[in-house]
């Protein structure tokens, strides 16, 4: 297993996920639309393949502003 | 597929994948193929962007405003509406005023307590409503006042497909179909001295697309929800075609063009109702009284009783 730590809504999270995870893995496991979100590591914009490595650190935002 | 070896930023509903600047590229030429293939834009323009700060008007701005230095009979400027939603408009409202000031362009503030004497937030606390229904009245009124006021030609706004979508299946799901006639990336039926023309450079857009321009372009850094969105119908529906989109990628490019297939036809069927003018404030009205007079009176009623 390993641990990705997600920065969403403004707060960070701690997820656990198995060694050969990807992106999508991890929306699939916090419910998340990909069609609703864009993802970033280290201020890089990463697609929902992107194999994920223990200890990353990811920023999830939402694509859905305004009013 | 990826267009290149450069590390991939975006993966489109079409399954191609691009890198930073093939994307950039492919976003700004789709915006000006936009403006080109409606007719959104003439020689001349004193054009006015609507800004709120987000992601979509800052975007929109961004590109006119690169057009405009390109082609100085294009003026660009930039309108803002302070509704008066604490913790949400005042922080977006700071990065509509630093884009402006870094590039120059001249920005026009108008609030709703300066103009109608509360702010957003008081008036939901009088009246009982839907906070998008009074919000957007007042603030499309707001809009078209000003601008002629401004002398502006045009008004862009940041309303992308996303947008669009979500507003075709509203108007189908209460039968609106007048409204769906005013739709489209040039707003409403007929032109009218009543109206400053509303255009809709990001209509082919998606929010995806948008905000991976905004963020690839370091036009925001965070991303803020309006507090009142998730209780409307709109909301609601956007989730709905969100999940749609999900299972069947490029939904929502059908809806659209399809849609614009169908629009001349629904234009025409429109074309002869007459543009009123409120009687009360001389701007353009569907009825006697526009609803923007009818929610002051009731919100001066309420004020007086209590």
């Amino acid at each position: 297993m390993m641990n990705v730590s997600v920065f969403i809504d403004r707060e960070n999270k701690t997820i656990q996920l198995n060694n050969i995870s990807i992106v999508s893995d991890l929306l699939k496991k916090l419910n998340i639309n990909p069609v609703t979100v864009i993802v970033s590591r280290n201020n890089e914009l990463i697609l929902e393949d992107e194999k994920l490595k223990d200890n990353d650190e990811v920023k999830i935002l939402s694509v859905i502003s305004g009013g | 597929m990826n267009c290149c070896n450069e590390k991939p930023v975006i993966a489109l509903y079409s399954g191609e994948k691009l890198c930073k600047s093939h994307f950039t590229e492919y976003f700004e030429n789709k915006v000006f193929k936009t403006i080109r293939q409606f007719e959104l834009l003439d020689k001349e323009e004193n054009l006015g962007v609507a800004l709120s700060g987000g992601k979509d008007s800052l975007t929109v701005l961004h590109i006119l405003n690169r057009l405009s230095q390109q082609n100085p009979k294009i003026k660009t400027n930039a309108i803002a509406i302070d509704e008066g939603i604490q913790n949400y408009r005042d922080k977006t409202l700071e990065k509509a005023k630093e884009f402006c000031n870094k590039n120059n362009i001249k920005l026009d503030i108008f609030s709703y307590k300066e103009e109608f004497g509360l702010t957003l937030d008081e008036m939901l606390k009088i009246l009982d409503v839907k906070p998008c229904n009074i919000c957007g009245i007042f603030r499309r009124y707001l809009l078209n006042k000003k601008s002629k006021e401004l002398k502006l030609t045009k008004l862009a706004t940041g309303h992308n497909l996303d947008d669009e979508c979500q507003s075709i299946l509203m108007n189908q799901i209460k039968n609106s179909i007048e409204a769906s006639a005013r739709l489209g990336p040039k707003v409403g039926i007929a032109q009218d001295d009543k109206f400053v023309q509303r255009i809709k450079p990001l209509y082919l857009c998606t929010e995806k697309e948008v905000t991976t321009y905004a963020f690839i372009s370091g036009l925001l850094d965070e991303f803020n929800e309006c507090p009142n969105v998730s209780q409307s119908f709109r909301a609601k529906v956007r989730d709905m075609l969100n999940e749609l989109e999900n299972k069947f990628p490029g939904t929502k490019y059908s809806i659209v063009n399809s849609f614009l297939q169908t629009l001349p036809l629904l234009k025409q069927k429109f074309k002869d109702g007459a543009i009123k003018v409120c009687i009360k404030c001389n701007e353009p009205s569907a009825n006697d009284v526009c609803n923007a007079c009818v929610y002051l009176e009731k919100l001066r009623k309420r004020v007086v009783v209590n």
